[in-house]
């Protein structure tokens, strides 16, 4: 029962210079977005900045990512047998990958 | 290598976000300290206590009398004979004070008639468990600290800030030698005192309701500046996490709560009841304590009768459509998006890693035998001995953060502030930002599944000398793959640097948990020897893990064994 996803993943540590990196996740239905992350990450690149902390409870809120354009928590969002597009939070200081400034300014350790 | 790296410089610095870190944060500046707190995580989201689901243990009296020498009666008796009677006290007895701030800084305890509703959990001889409806415990409680922080307005915060080494100076620490994951840079902190509050070292299990850094660094951490660790091998499995089918946006330990309202019954894969088979009754009251209901699950599998995915069934089929909507409430919609009707289905569950009773060894004031040094919660070591009672967890955390916060607090109000040498950092600031290009790096995220692994099937719920042999074996084979060196140079979100530094941490601490587990041998509460069945009255006694060089000893010791006055 597995099926194949097409996580198109925006890569680089700036706006400008950065790019879409394609990987396929196998999965079995009901798995979530940031299992095929943690997938990659093992099996594939384990480069891949992503950010989560509960990996399934969606208690730390951290994992949030943009989805097809569309804010979403990786950990509740689903797989799907489709290109799927993972870009940053445009609206949020990029670090490097999927990973954002998501703290507020008094709770980083920077800046 | 790079410039002279970043520095800080606080009275109390507080390593670890969750529960126990944020009280004693709170505590410490109360006392007129400046505090920096801070976590490799976000501050007040990574650690355990936004995920605990269930109940707070405490002696309140609001359901029915009691006091908390009963709490303290059962605490000990689920710890086996090996609970550190002085801590286990101290949570018991100032557990009231801190859960009654709490409900004033307006955490929002599940209220009854007007008073605080408390309910009975297994191993407690009345009902003494307070929670947050539903199944909000955890995440109120975290909550409700970070906005007590921020109202102070005096506590400095630092997230992505993951320690590497602590700073020892003339055999005290001195602060904390940190990796800033959003650049990739480090940073010395300088500090007068410094508390770990870092959590237990569930991550290091395949099967585990961990969030990612509950990778045992506190533990790490504590062993290289020279502090000793009790009772490693004592891992608590939770019996009933969930197994399938996949279940996302919950936390895998959250079936207990339920059961403990609605009675869900256990049933094998022949969808028979058998935990009777084991020498407990259930009658579909909720009474098996952790230990033996992991036992029976994972003997029942092995006999051939688990479910389908290797647990056993958890049904609510006996409750009405209405009862389950009065316990669970918003969680049946949560249910239902995963495709769970449970008037129509049972789910399956199975044991996973849960908690660690053992830990950083202090004393009544959280004091490690390093001067500069303390702990609190989690990582603690001792006050729950052998196996934890339900509820003990944020309790813990939250009296002994208090206490660590006020005893930090004091050390710093009477030292002044020496200048921080920089020898013997340099080994520590080569893992940071060291220049390992050239050599072929090892694959970090496989070496740690290899870890969790071989952590489950030969350090898990069930062990013998063989087992746990063949993984001491594997460990030590695993530090040497691991070399001297992280992969990579410096840049912002380095995971496969993180990756390399939490393996280091986890090698240690998974040899401390195997190296004790050996050495034990008998059975005692969550830790079974399949080749010692029994519980032995000789080995009523604690074992000290400690670093001398490189070498990681055990020895046993003595319990402690001070008179407990009601």
């Amino acid at each position: 029962m597995t099926d194949v996803a097409q996580l198109k993943i925006w890569r680089g540590a700036h706006r400008e210079t950065g790019r879409f990196e394609t990987y396929e996740v196998p999965f079995e239905p009901g798995q979530s977005v940031l299992d095929g992350l943690r997938w990659l990450r093992v099996h594939r690149d384990p480069t891949l900045a992503i950010r989560f902390s509960c990996i399934n409870a969606n208690a730390c809120k951290e994992c949030v990512i943009e989805l097809d354009g569309k804010a979403v928590y990786a950990c509740t969002a689903r797989l799907e047998a489709r290109e799927m597009t993972l870009t940053p939070l445009t609206n949020k200081p990029l670090v490097r990958d999927l990973v954002t400034e998501i703290a507020p300014p008094s709770e980083r350790s920077s800046g | 290598m790079s410039s002279e790296p970043m520095q800080a410089k606080t009275d109390v610095l507080v390593i670890g976000a969750g529960g126990a870190g944020m009280y004693a944060a709170i505590e410490a500046a109360r006392a007129g300290c400046r505090v920096l707190l801070i976590d490799r995580s976000l501050i007040g989201r990574g650690g355990a206590t936004v995920m605990a689901q269930m109940t707070v243990a405490v002696a309140l009296g609001a359901e029915e009398p009691d006091h908390w020498s009963h709490h303290f009666d059962d605490t000990v008796r689920a710890g086996r004979g090996l609970c550190d009677k002085v801590l286990a006290r101290l949570l018991c007895e100032e557990g009231p004070e801190c859960i009654g701030e709490m409900d004033a800084w307006g955490v929002g305890w599940a209220r009854k008639d007007g008073r605080i509703a408390q309910i009975t959990a297994p191993g407690h001889d009345r009902a003494r468990c307070a929670y947050v409806d539903f199944i909000n415990t955890g995440p109120a409680v975290s909550k409700t600290l970070r906005s007590v922080i921020n109202r102070t307005g005096v506590i400095r915060k630092a997230g992505d800030l993951c320690v590497v080494d602590l700073i020892v100076v003339d055999g005290e620490v001195a602060g904390a030698l940190a990796l800033q994951l959003s650049s990739g840079a480090p940073v010395v902190i300088a500090a007068k005192a410094t508390i770990l509050a870092t959590g237990g070292l569930t991550r290091l299990y395949q099967r585990n309701s961990a969030s990612a850094n509950m990778g045992g660094d506190g533990y790490a951490l504590a062993l290289r500046a020279g502090a000793e660790l009790i009772d490693m091998e004592f891992v608590q499995f939770f019996p009933i996490g969930h197994l399938a089918p996949r279940l996302i946006g919950m936390d895998p330990i959250m079936w207990d709560p339920f059961r403990y309202k609605l009675g869900g019954r256990l049933l094998n894969g022949a969808m028979q009841e058998f935990t009777s088979r084991y020498g407990s009754d259930e009658s579909g009251r909720y009474i098996l304590t952790r230990d033996l209901a992991t036992y029976a699950i994972m003997k029942e599998v092995e006999a051939g009768r688990g479910s389908p995915h290797g647990g056993a069934y958890l049904s609510f089929q006996h409750c009405s459509k209405h009862e389950l909507q009065a316990a669970f409430g918003p969680v049946v919609d949560r249910l239902a998006a995963n495709n769970i009707d449970l008037t129509k289905t049972a789910v399956e569950v199975a044991p996973i890693a849960h908690y660690h009773m053992g830990g950083v060894r202090v004393d009544a004031q959280m004091q490690t035998r390093v001067p500069g040094l303390f702990a609190a919660g989690e990582v603690v070591g001792g006050a729950n001995g052998a196996n934890r009672l339900s509820g003990n967890a944020i309790t813990e955390a939250l009296v002994f953060g208090r206490r660590a916060g006020r005893t930090a607090a004091a050390r710093a109000g009477v030292m002044r502030s020496q200048p921080l040498g920089s020898e013997g950092r340099q080994p520590t600031l080569a893992l940071i930002d060291g220049d390992s290009s050239g050599r072929e790096a090892c694959n970090a995220g496989e070496l740690m599944q290899n870890m969790q692994r071989v952590m489950w099937n030969d350090v898990g719920p069930f062990r013998t000398k063989e087992k746990l042999s063949r993984a001491l074996a594997t460990f030590n084979d695993m530090t040497r793959q691991l070399g001297e060196l992280p992969p990579n140079g410096r840049h912002a979100f380095d995971l496969p640097r993180l990756d390399w530094l939490d393996l280091r941490n986890m090698q240690l601490v998974a040899r401390a948990v195997a190296q004790a587990a050996l050495q034990r041998t008998e059975s005692r509460g969550a830790h079974q020897r399949e080749d010692f069945p029994a519980l032995s009255a000789e080995w009523e006694i604690n074992q000290l893990a400690y670093l001398s060089g490189d070498a990681l000893h055990v020895l046993s010791s003595p319990l402690v064994t001070s008179e407990v006055t009601r």
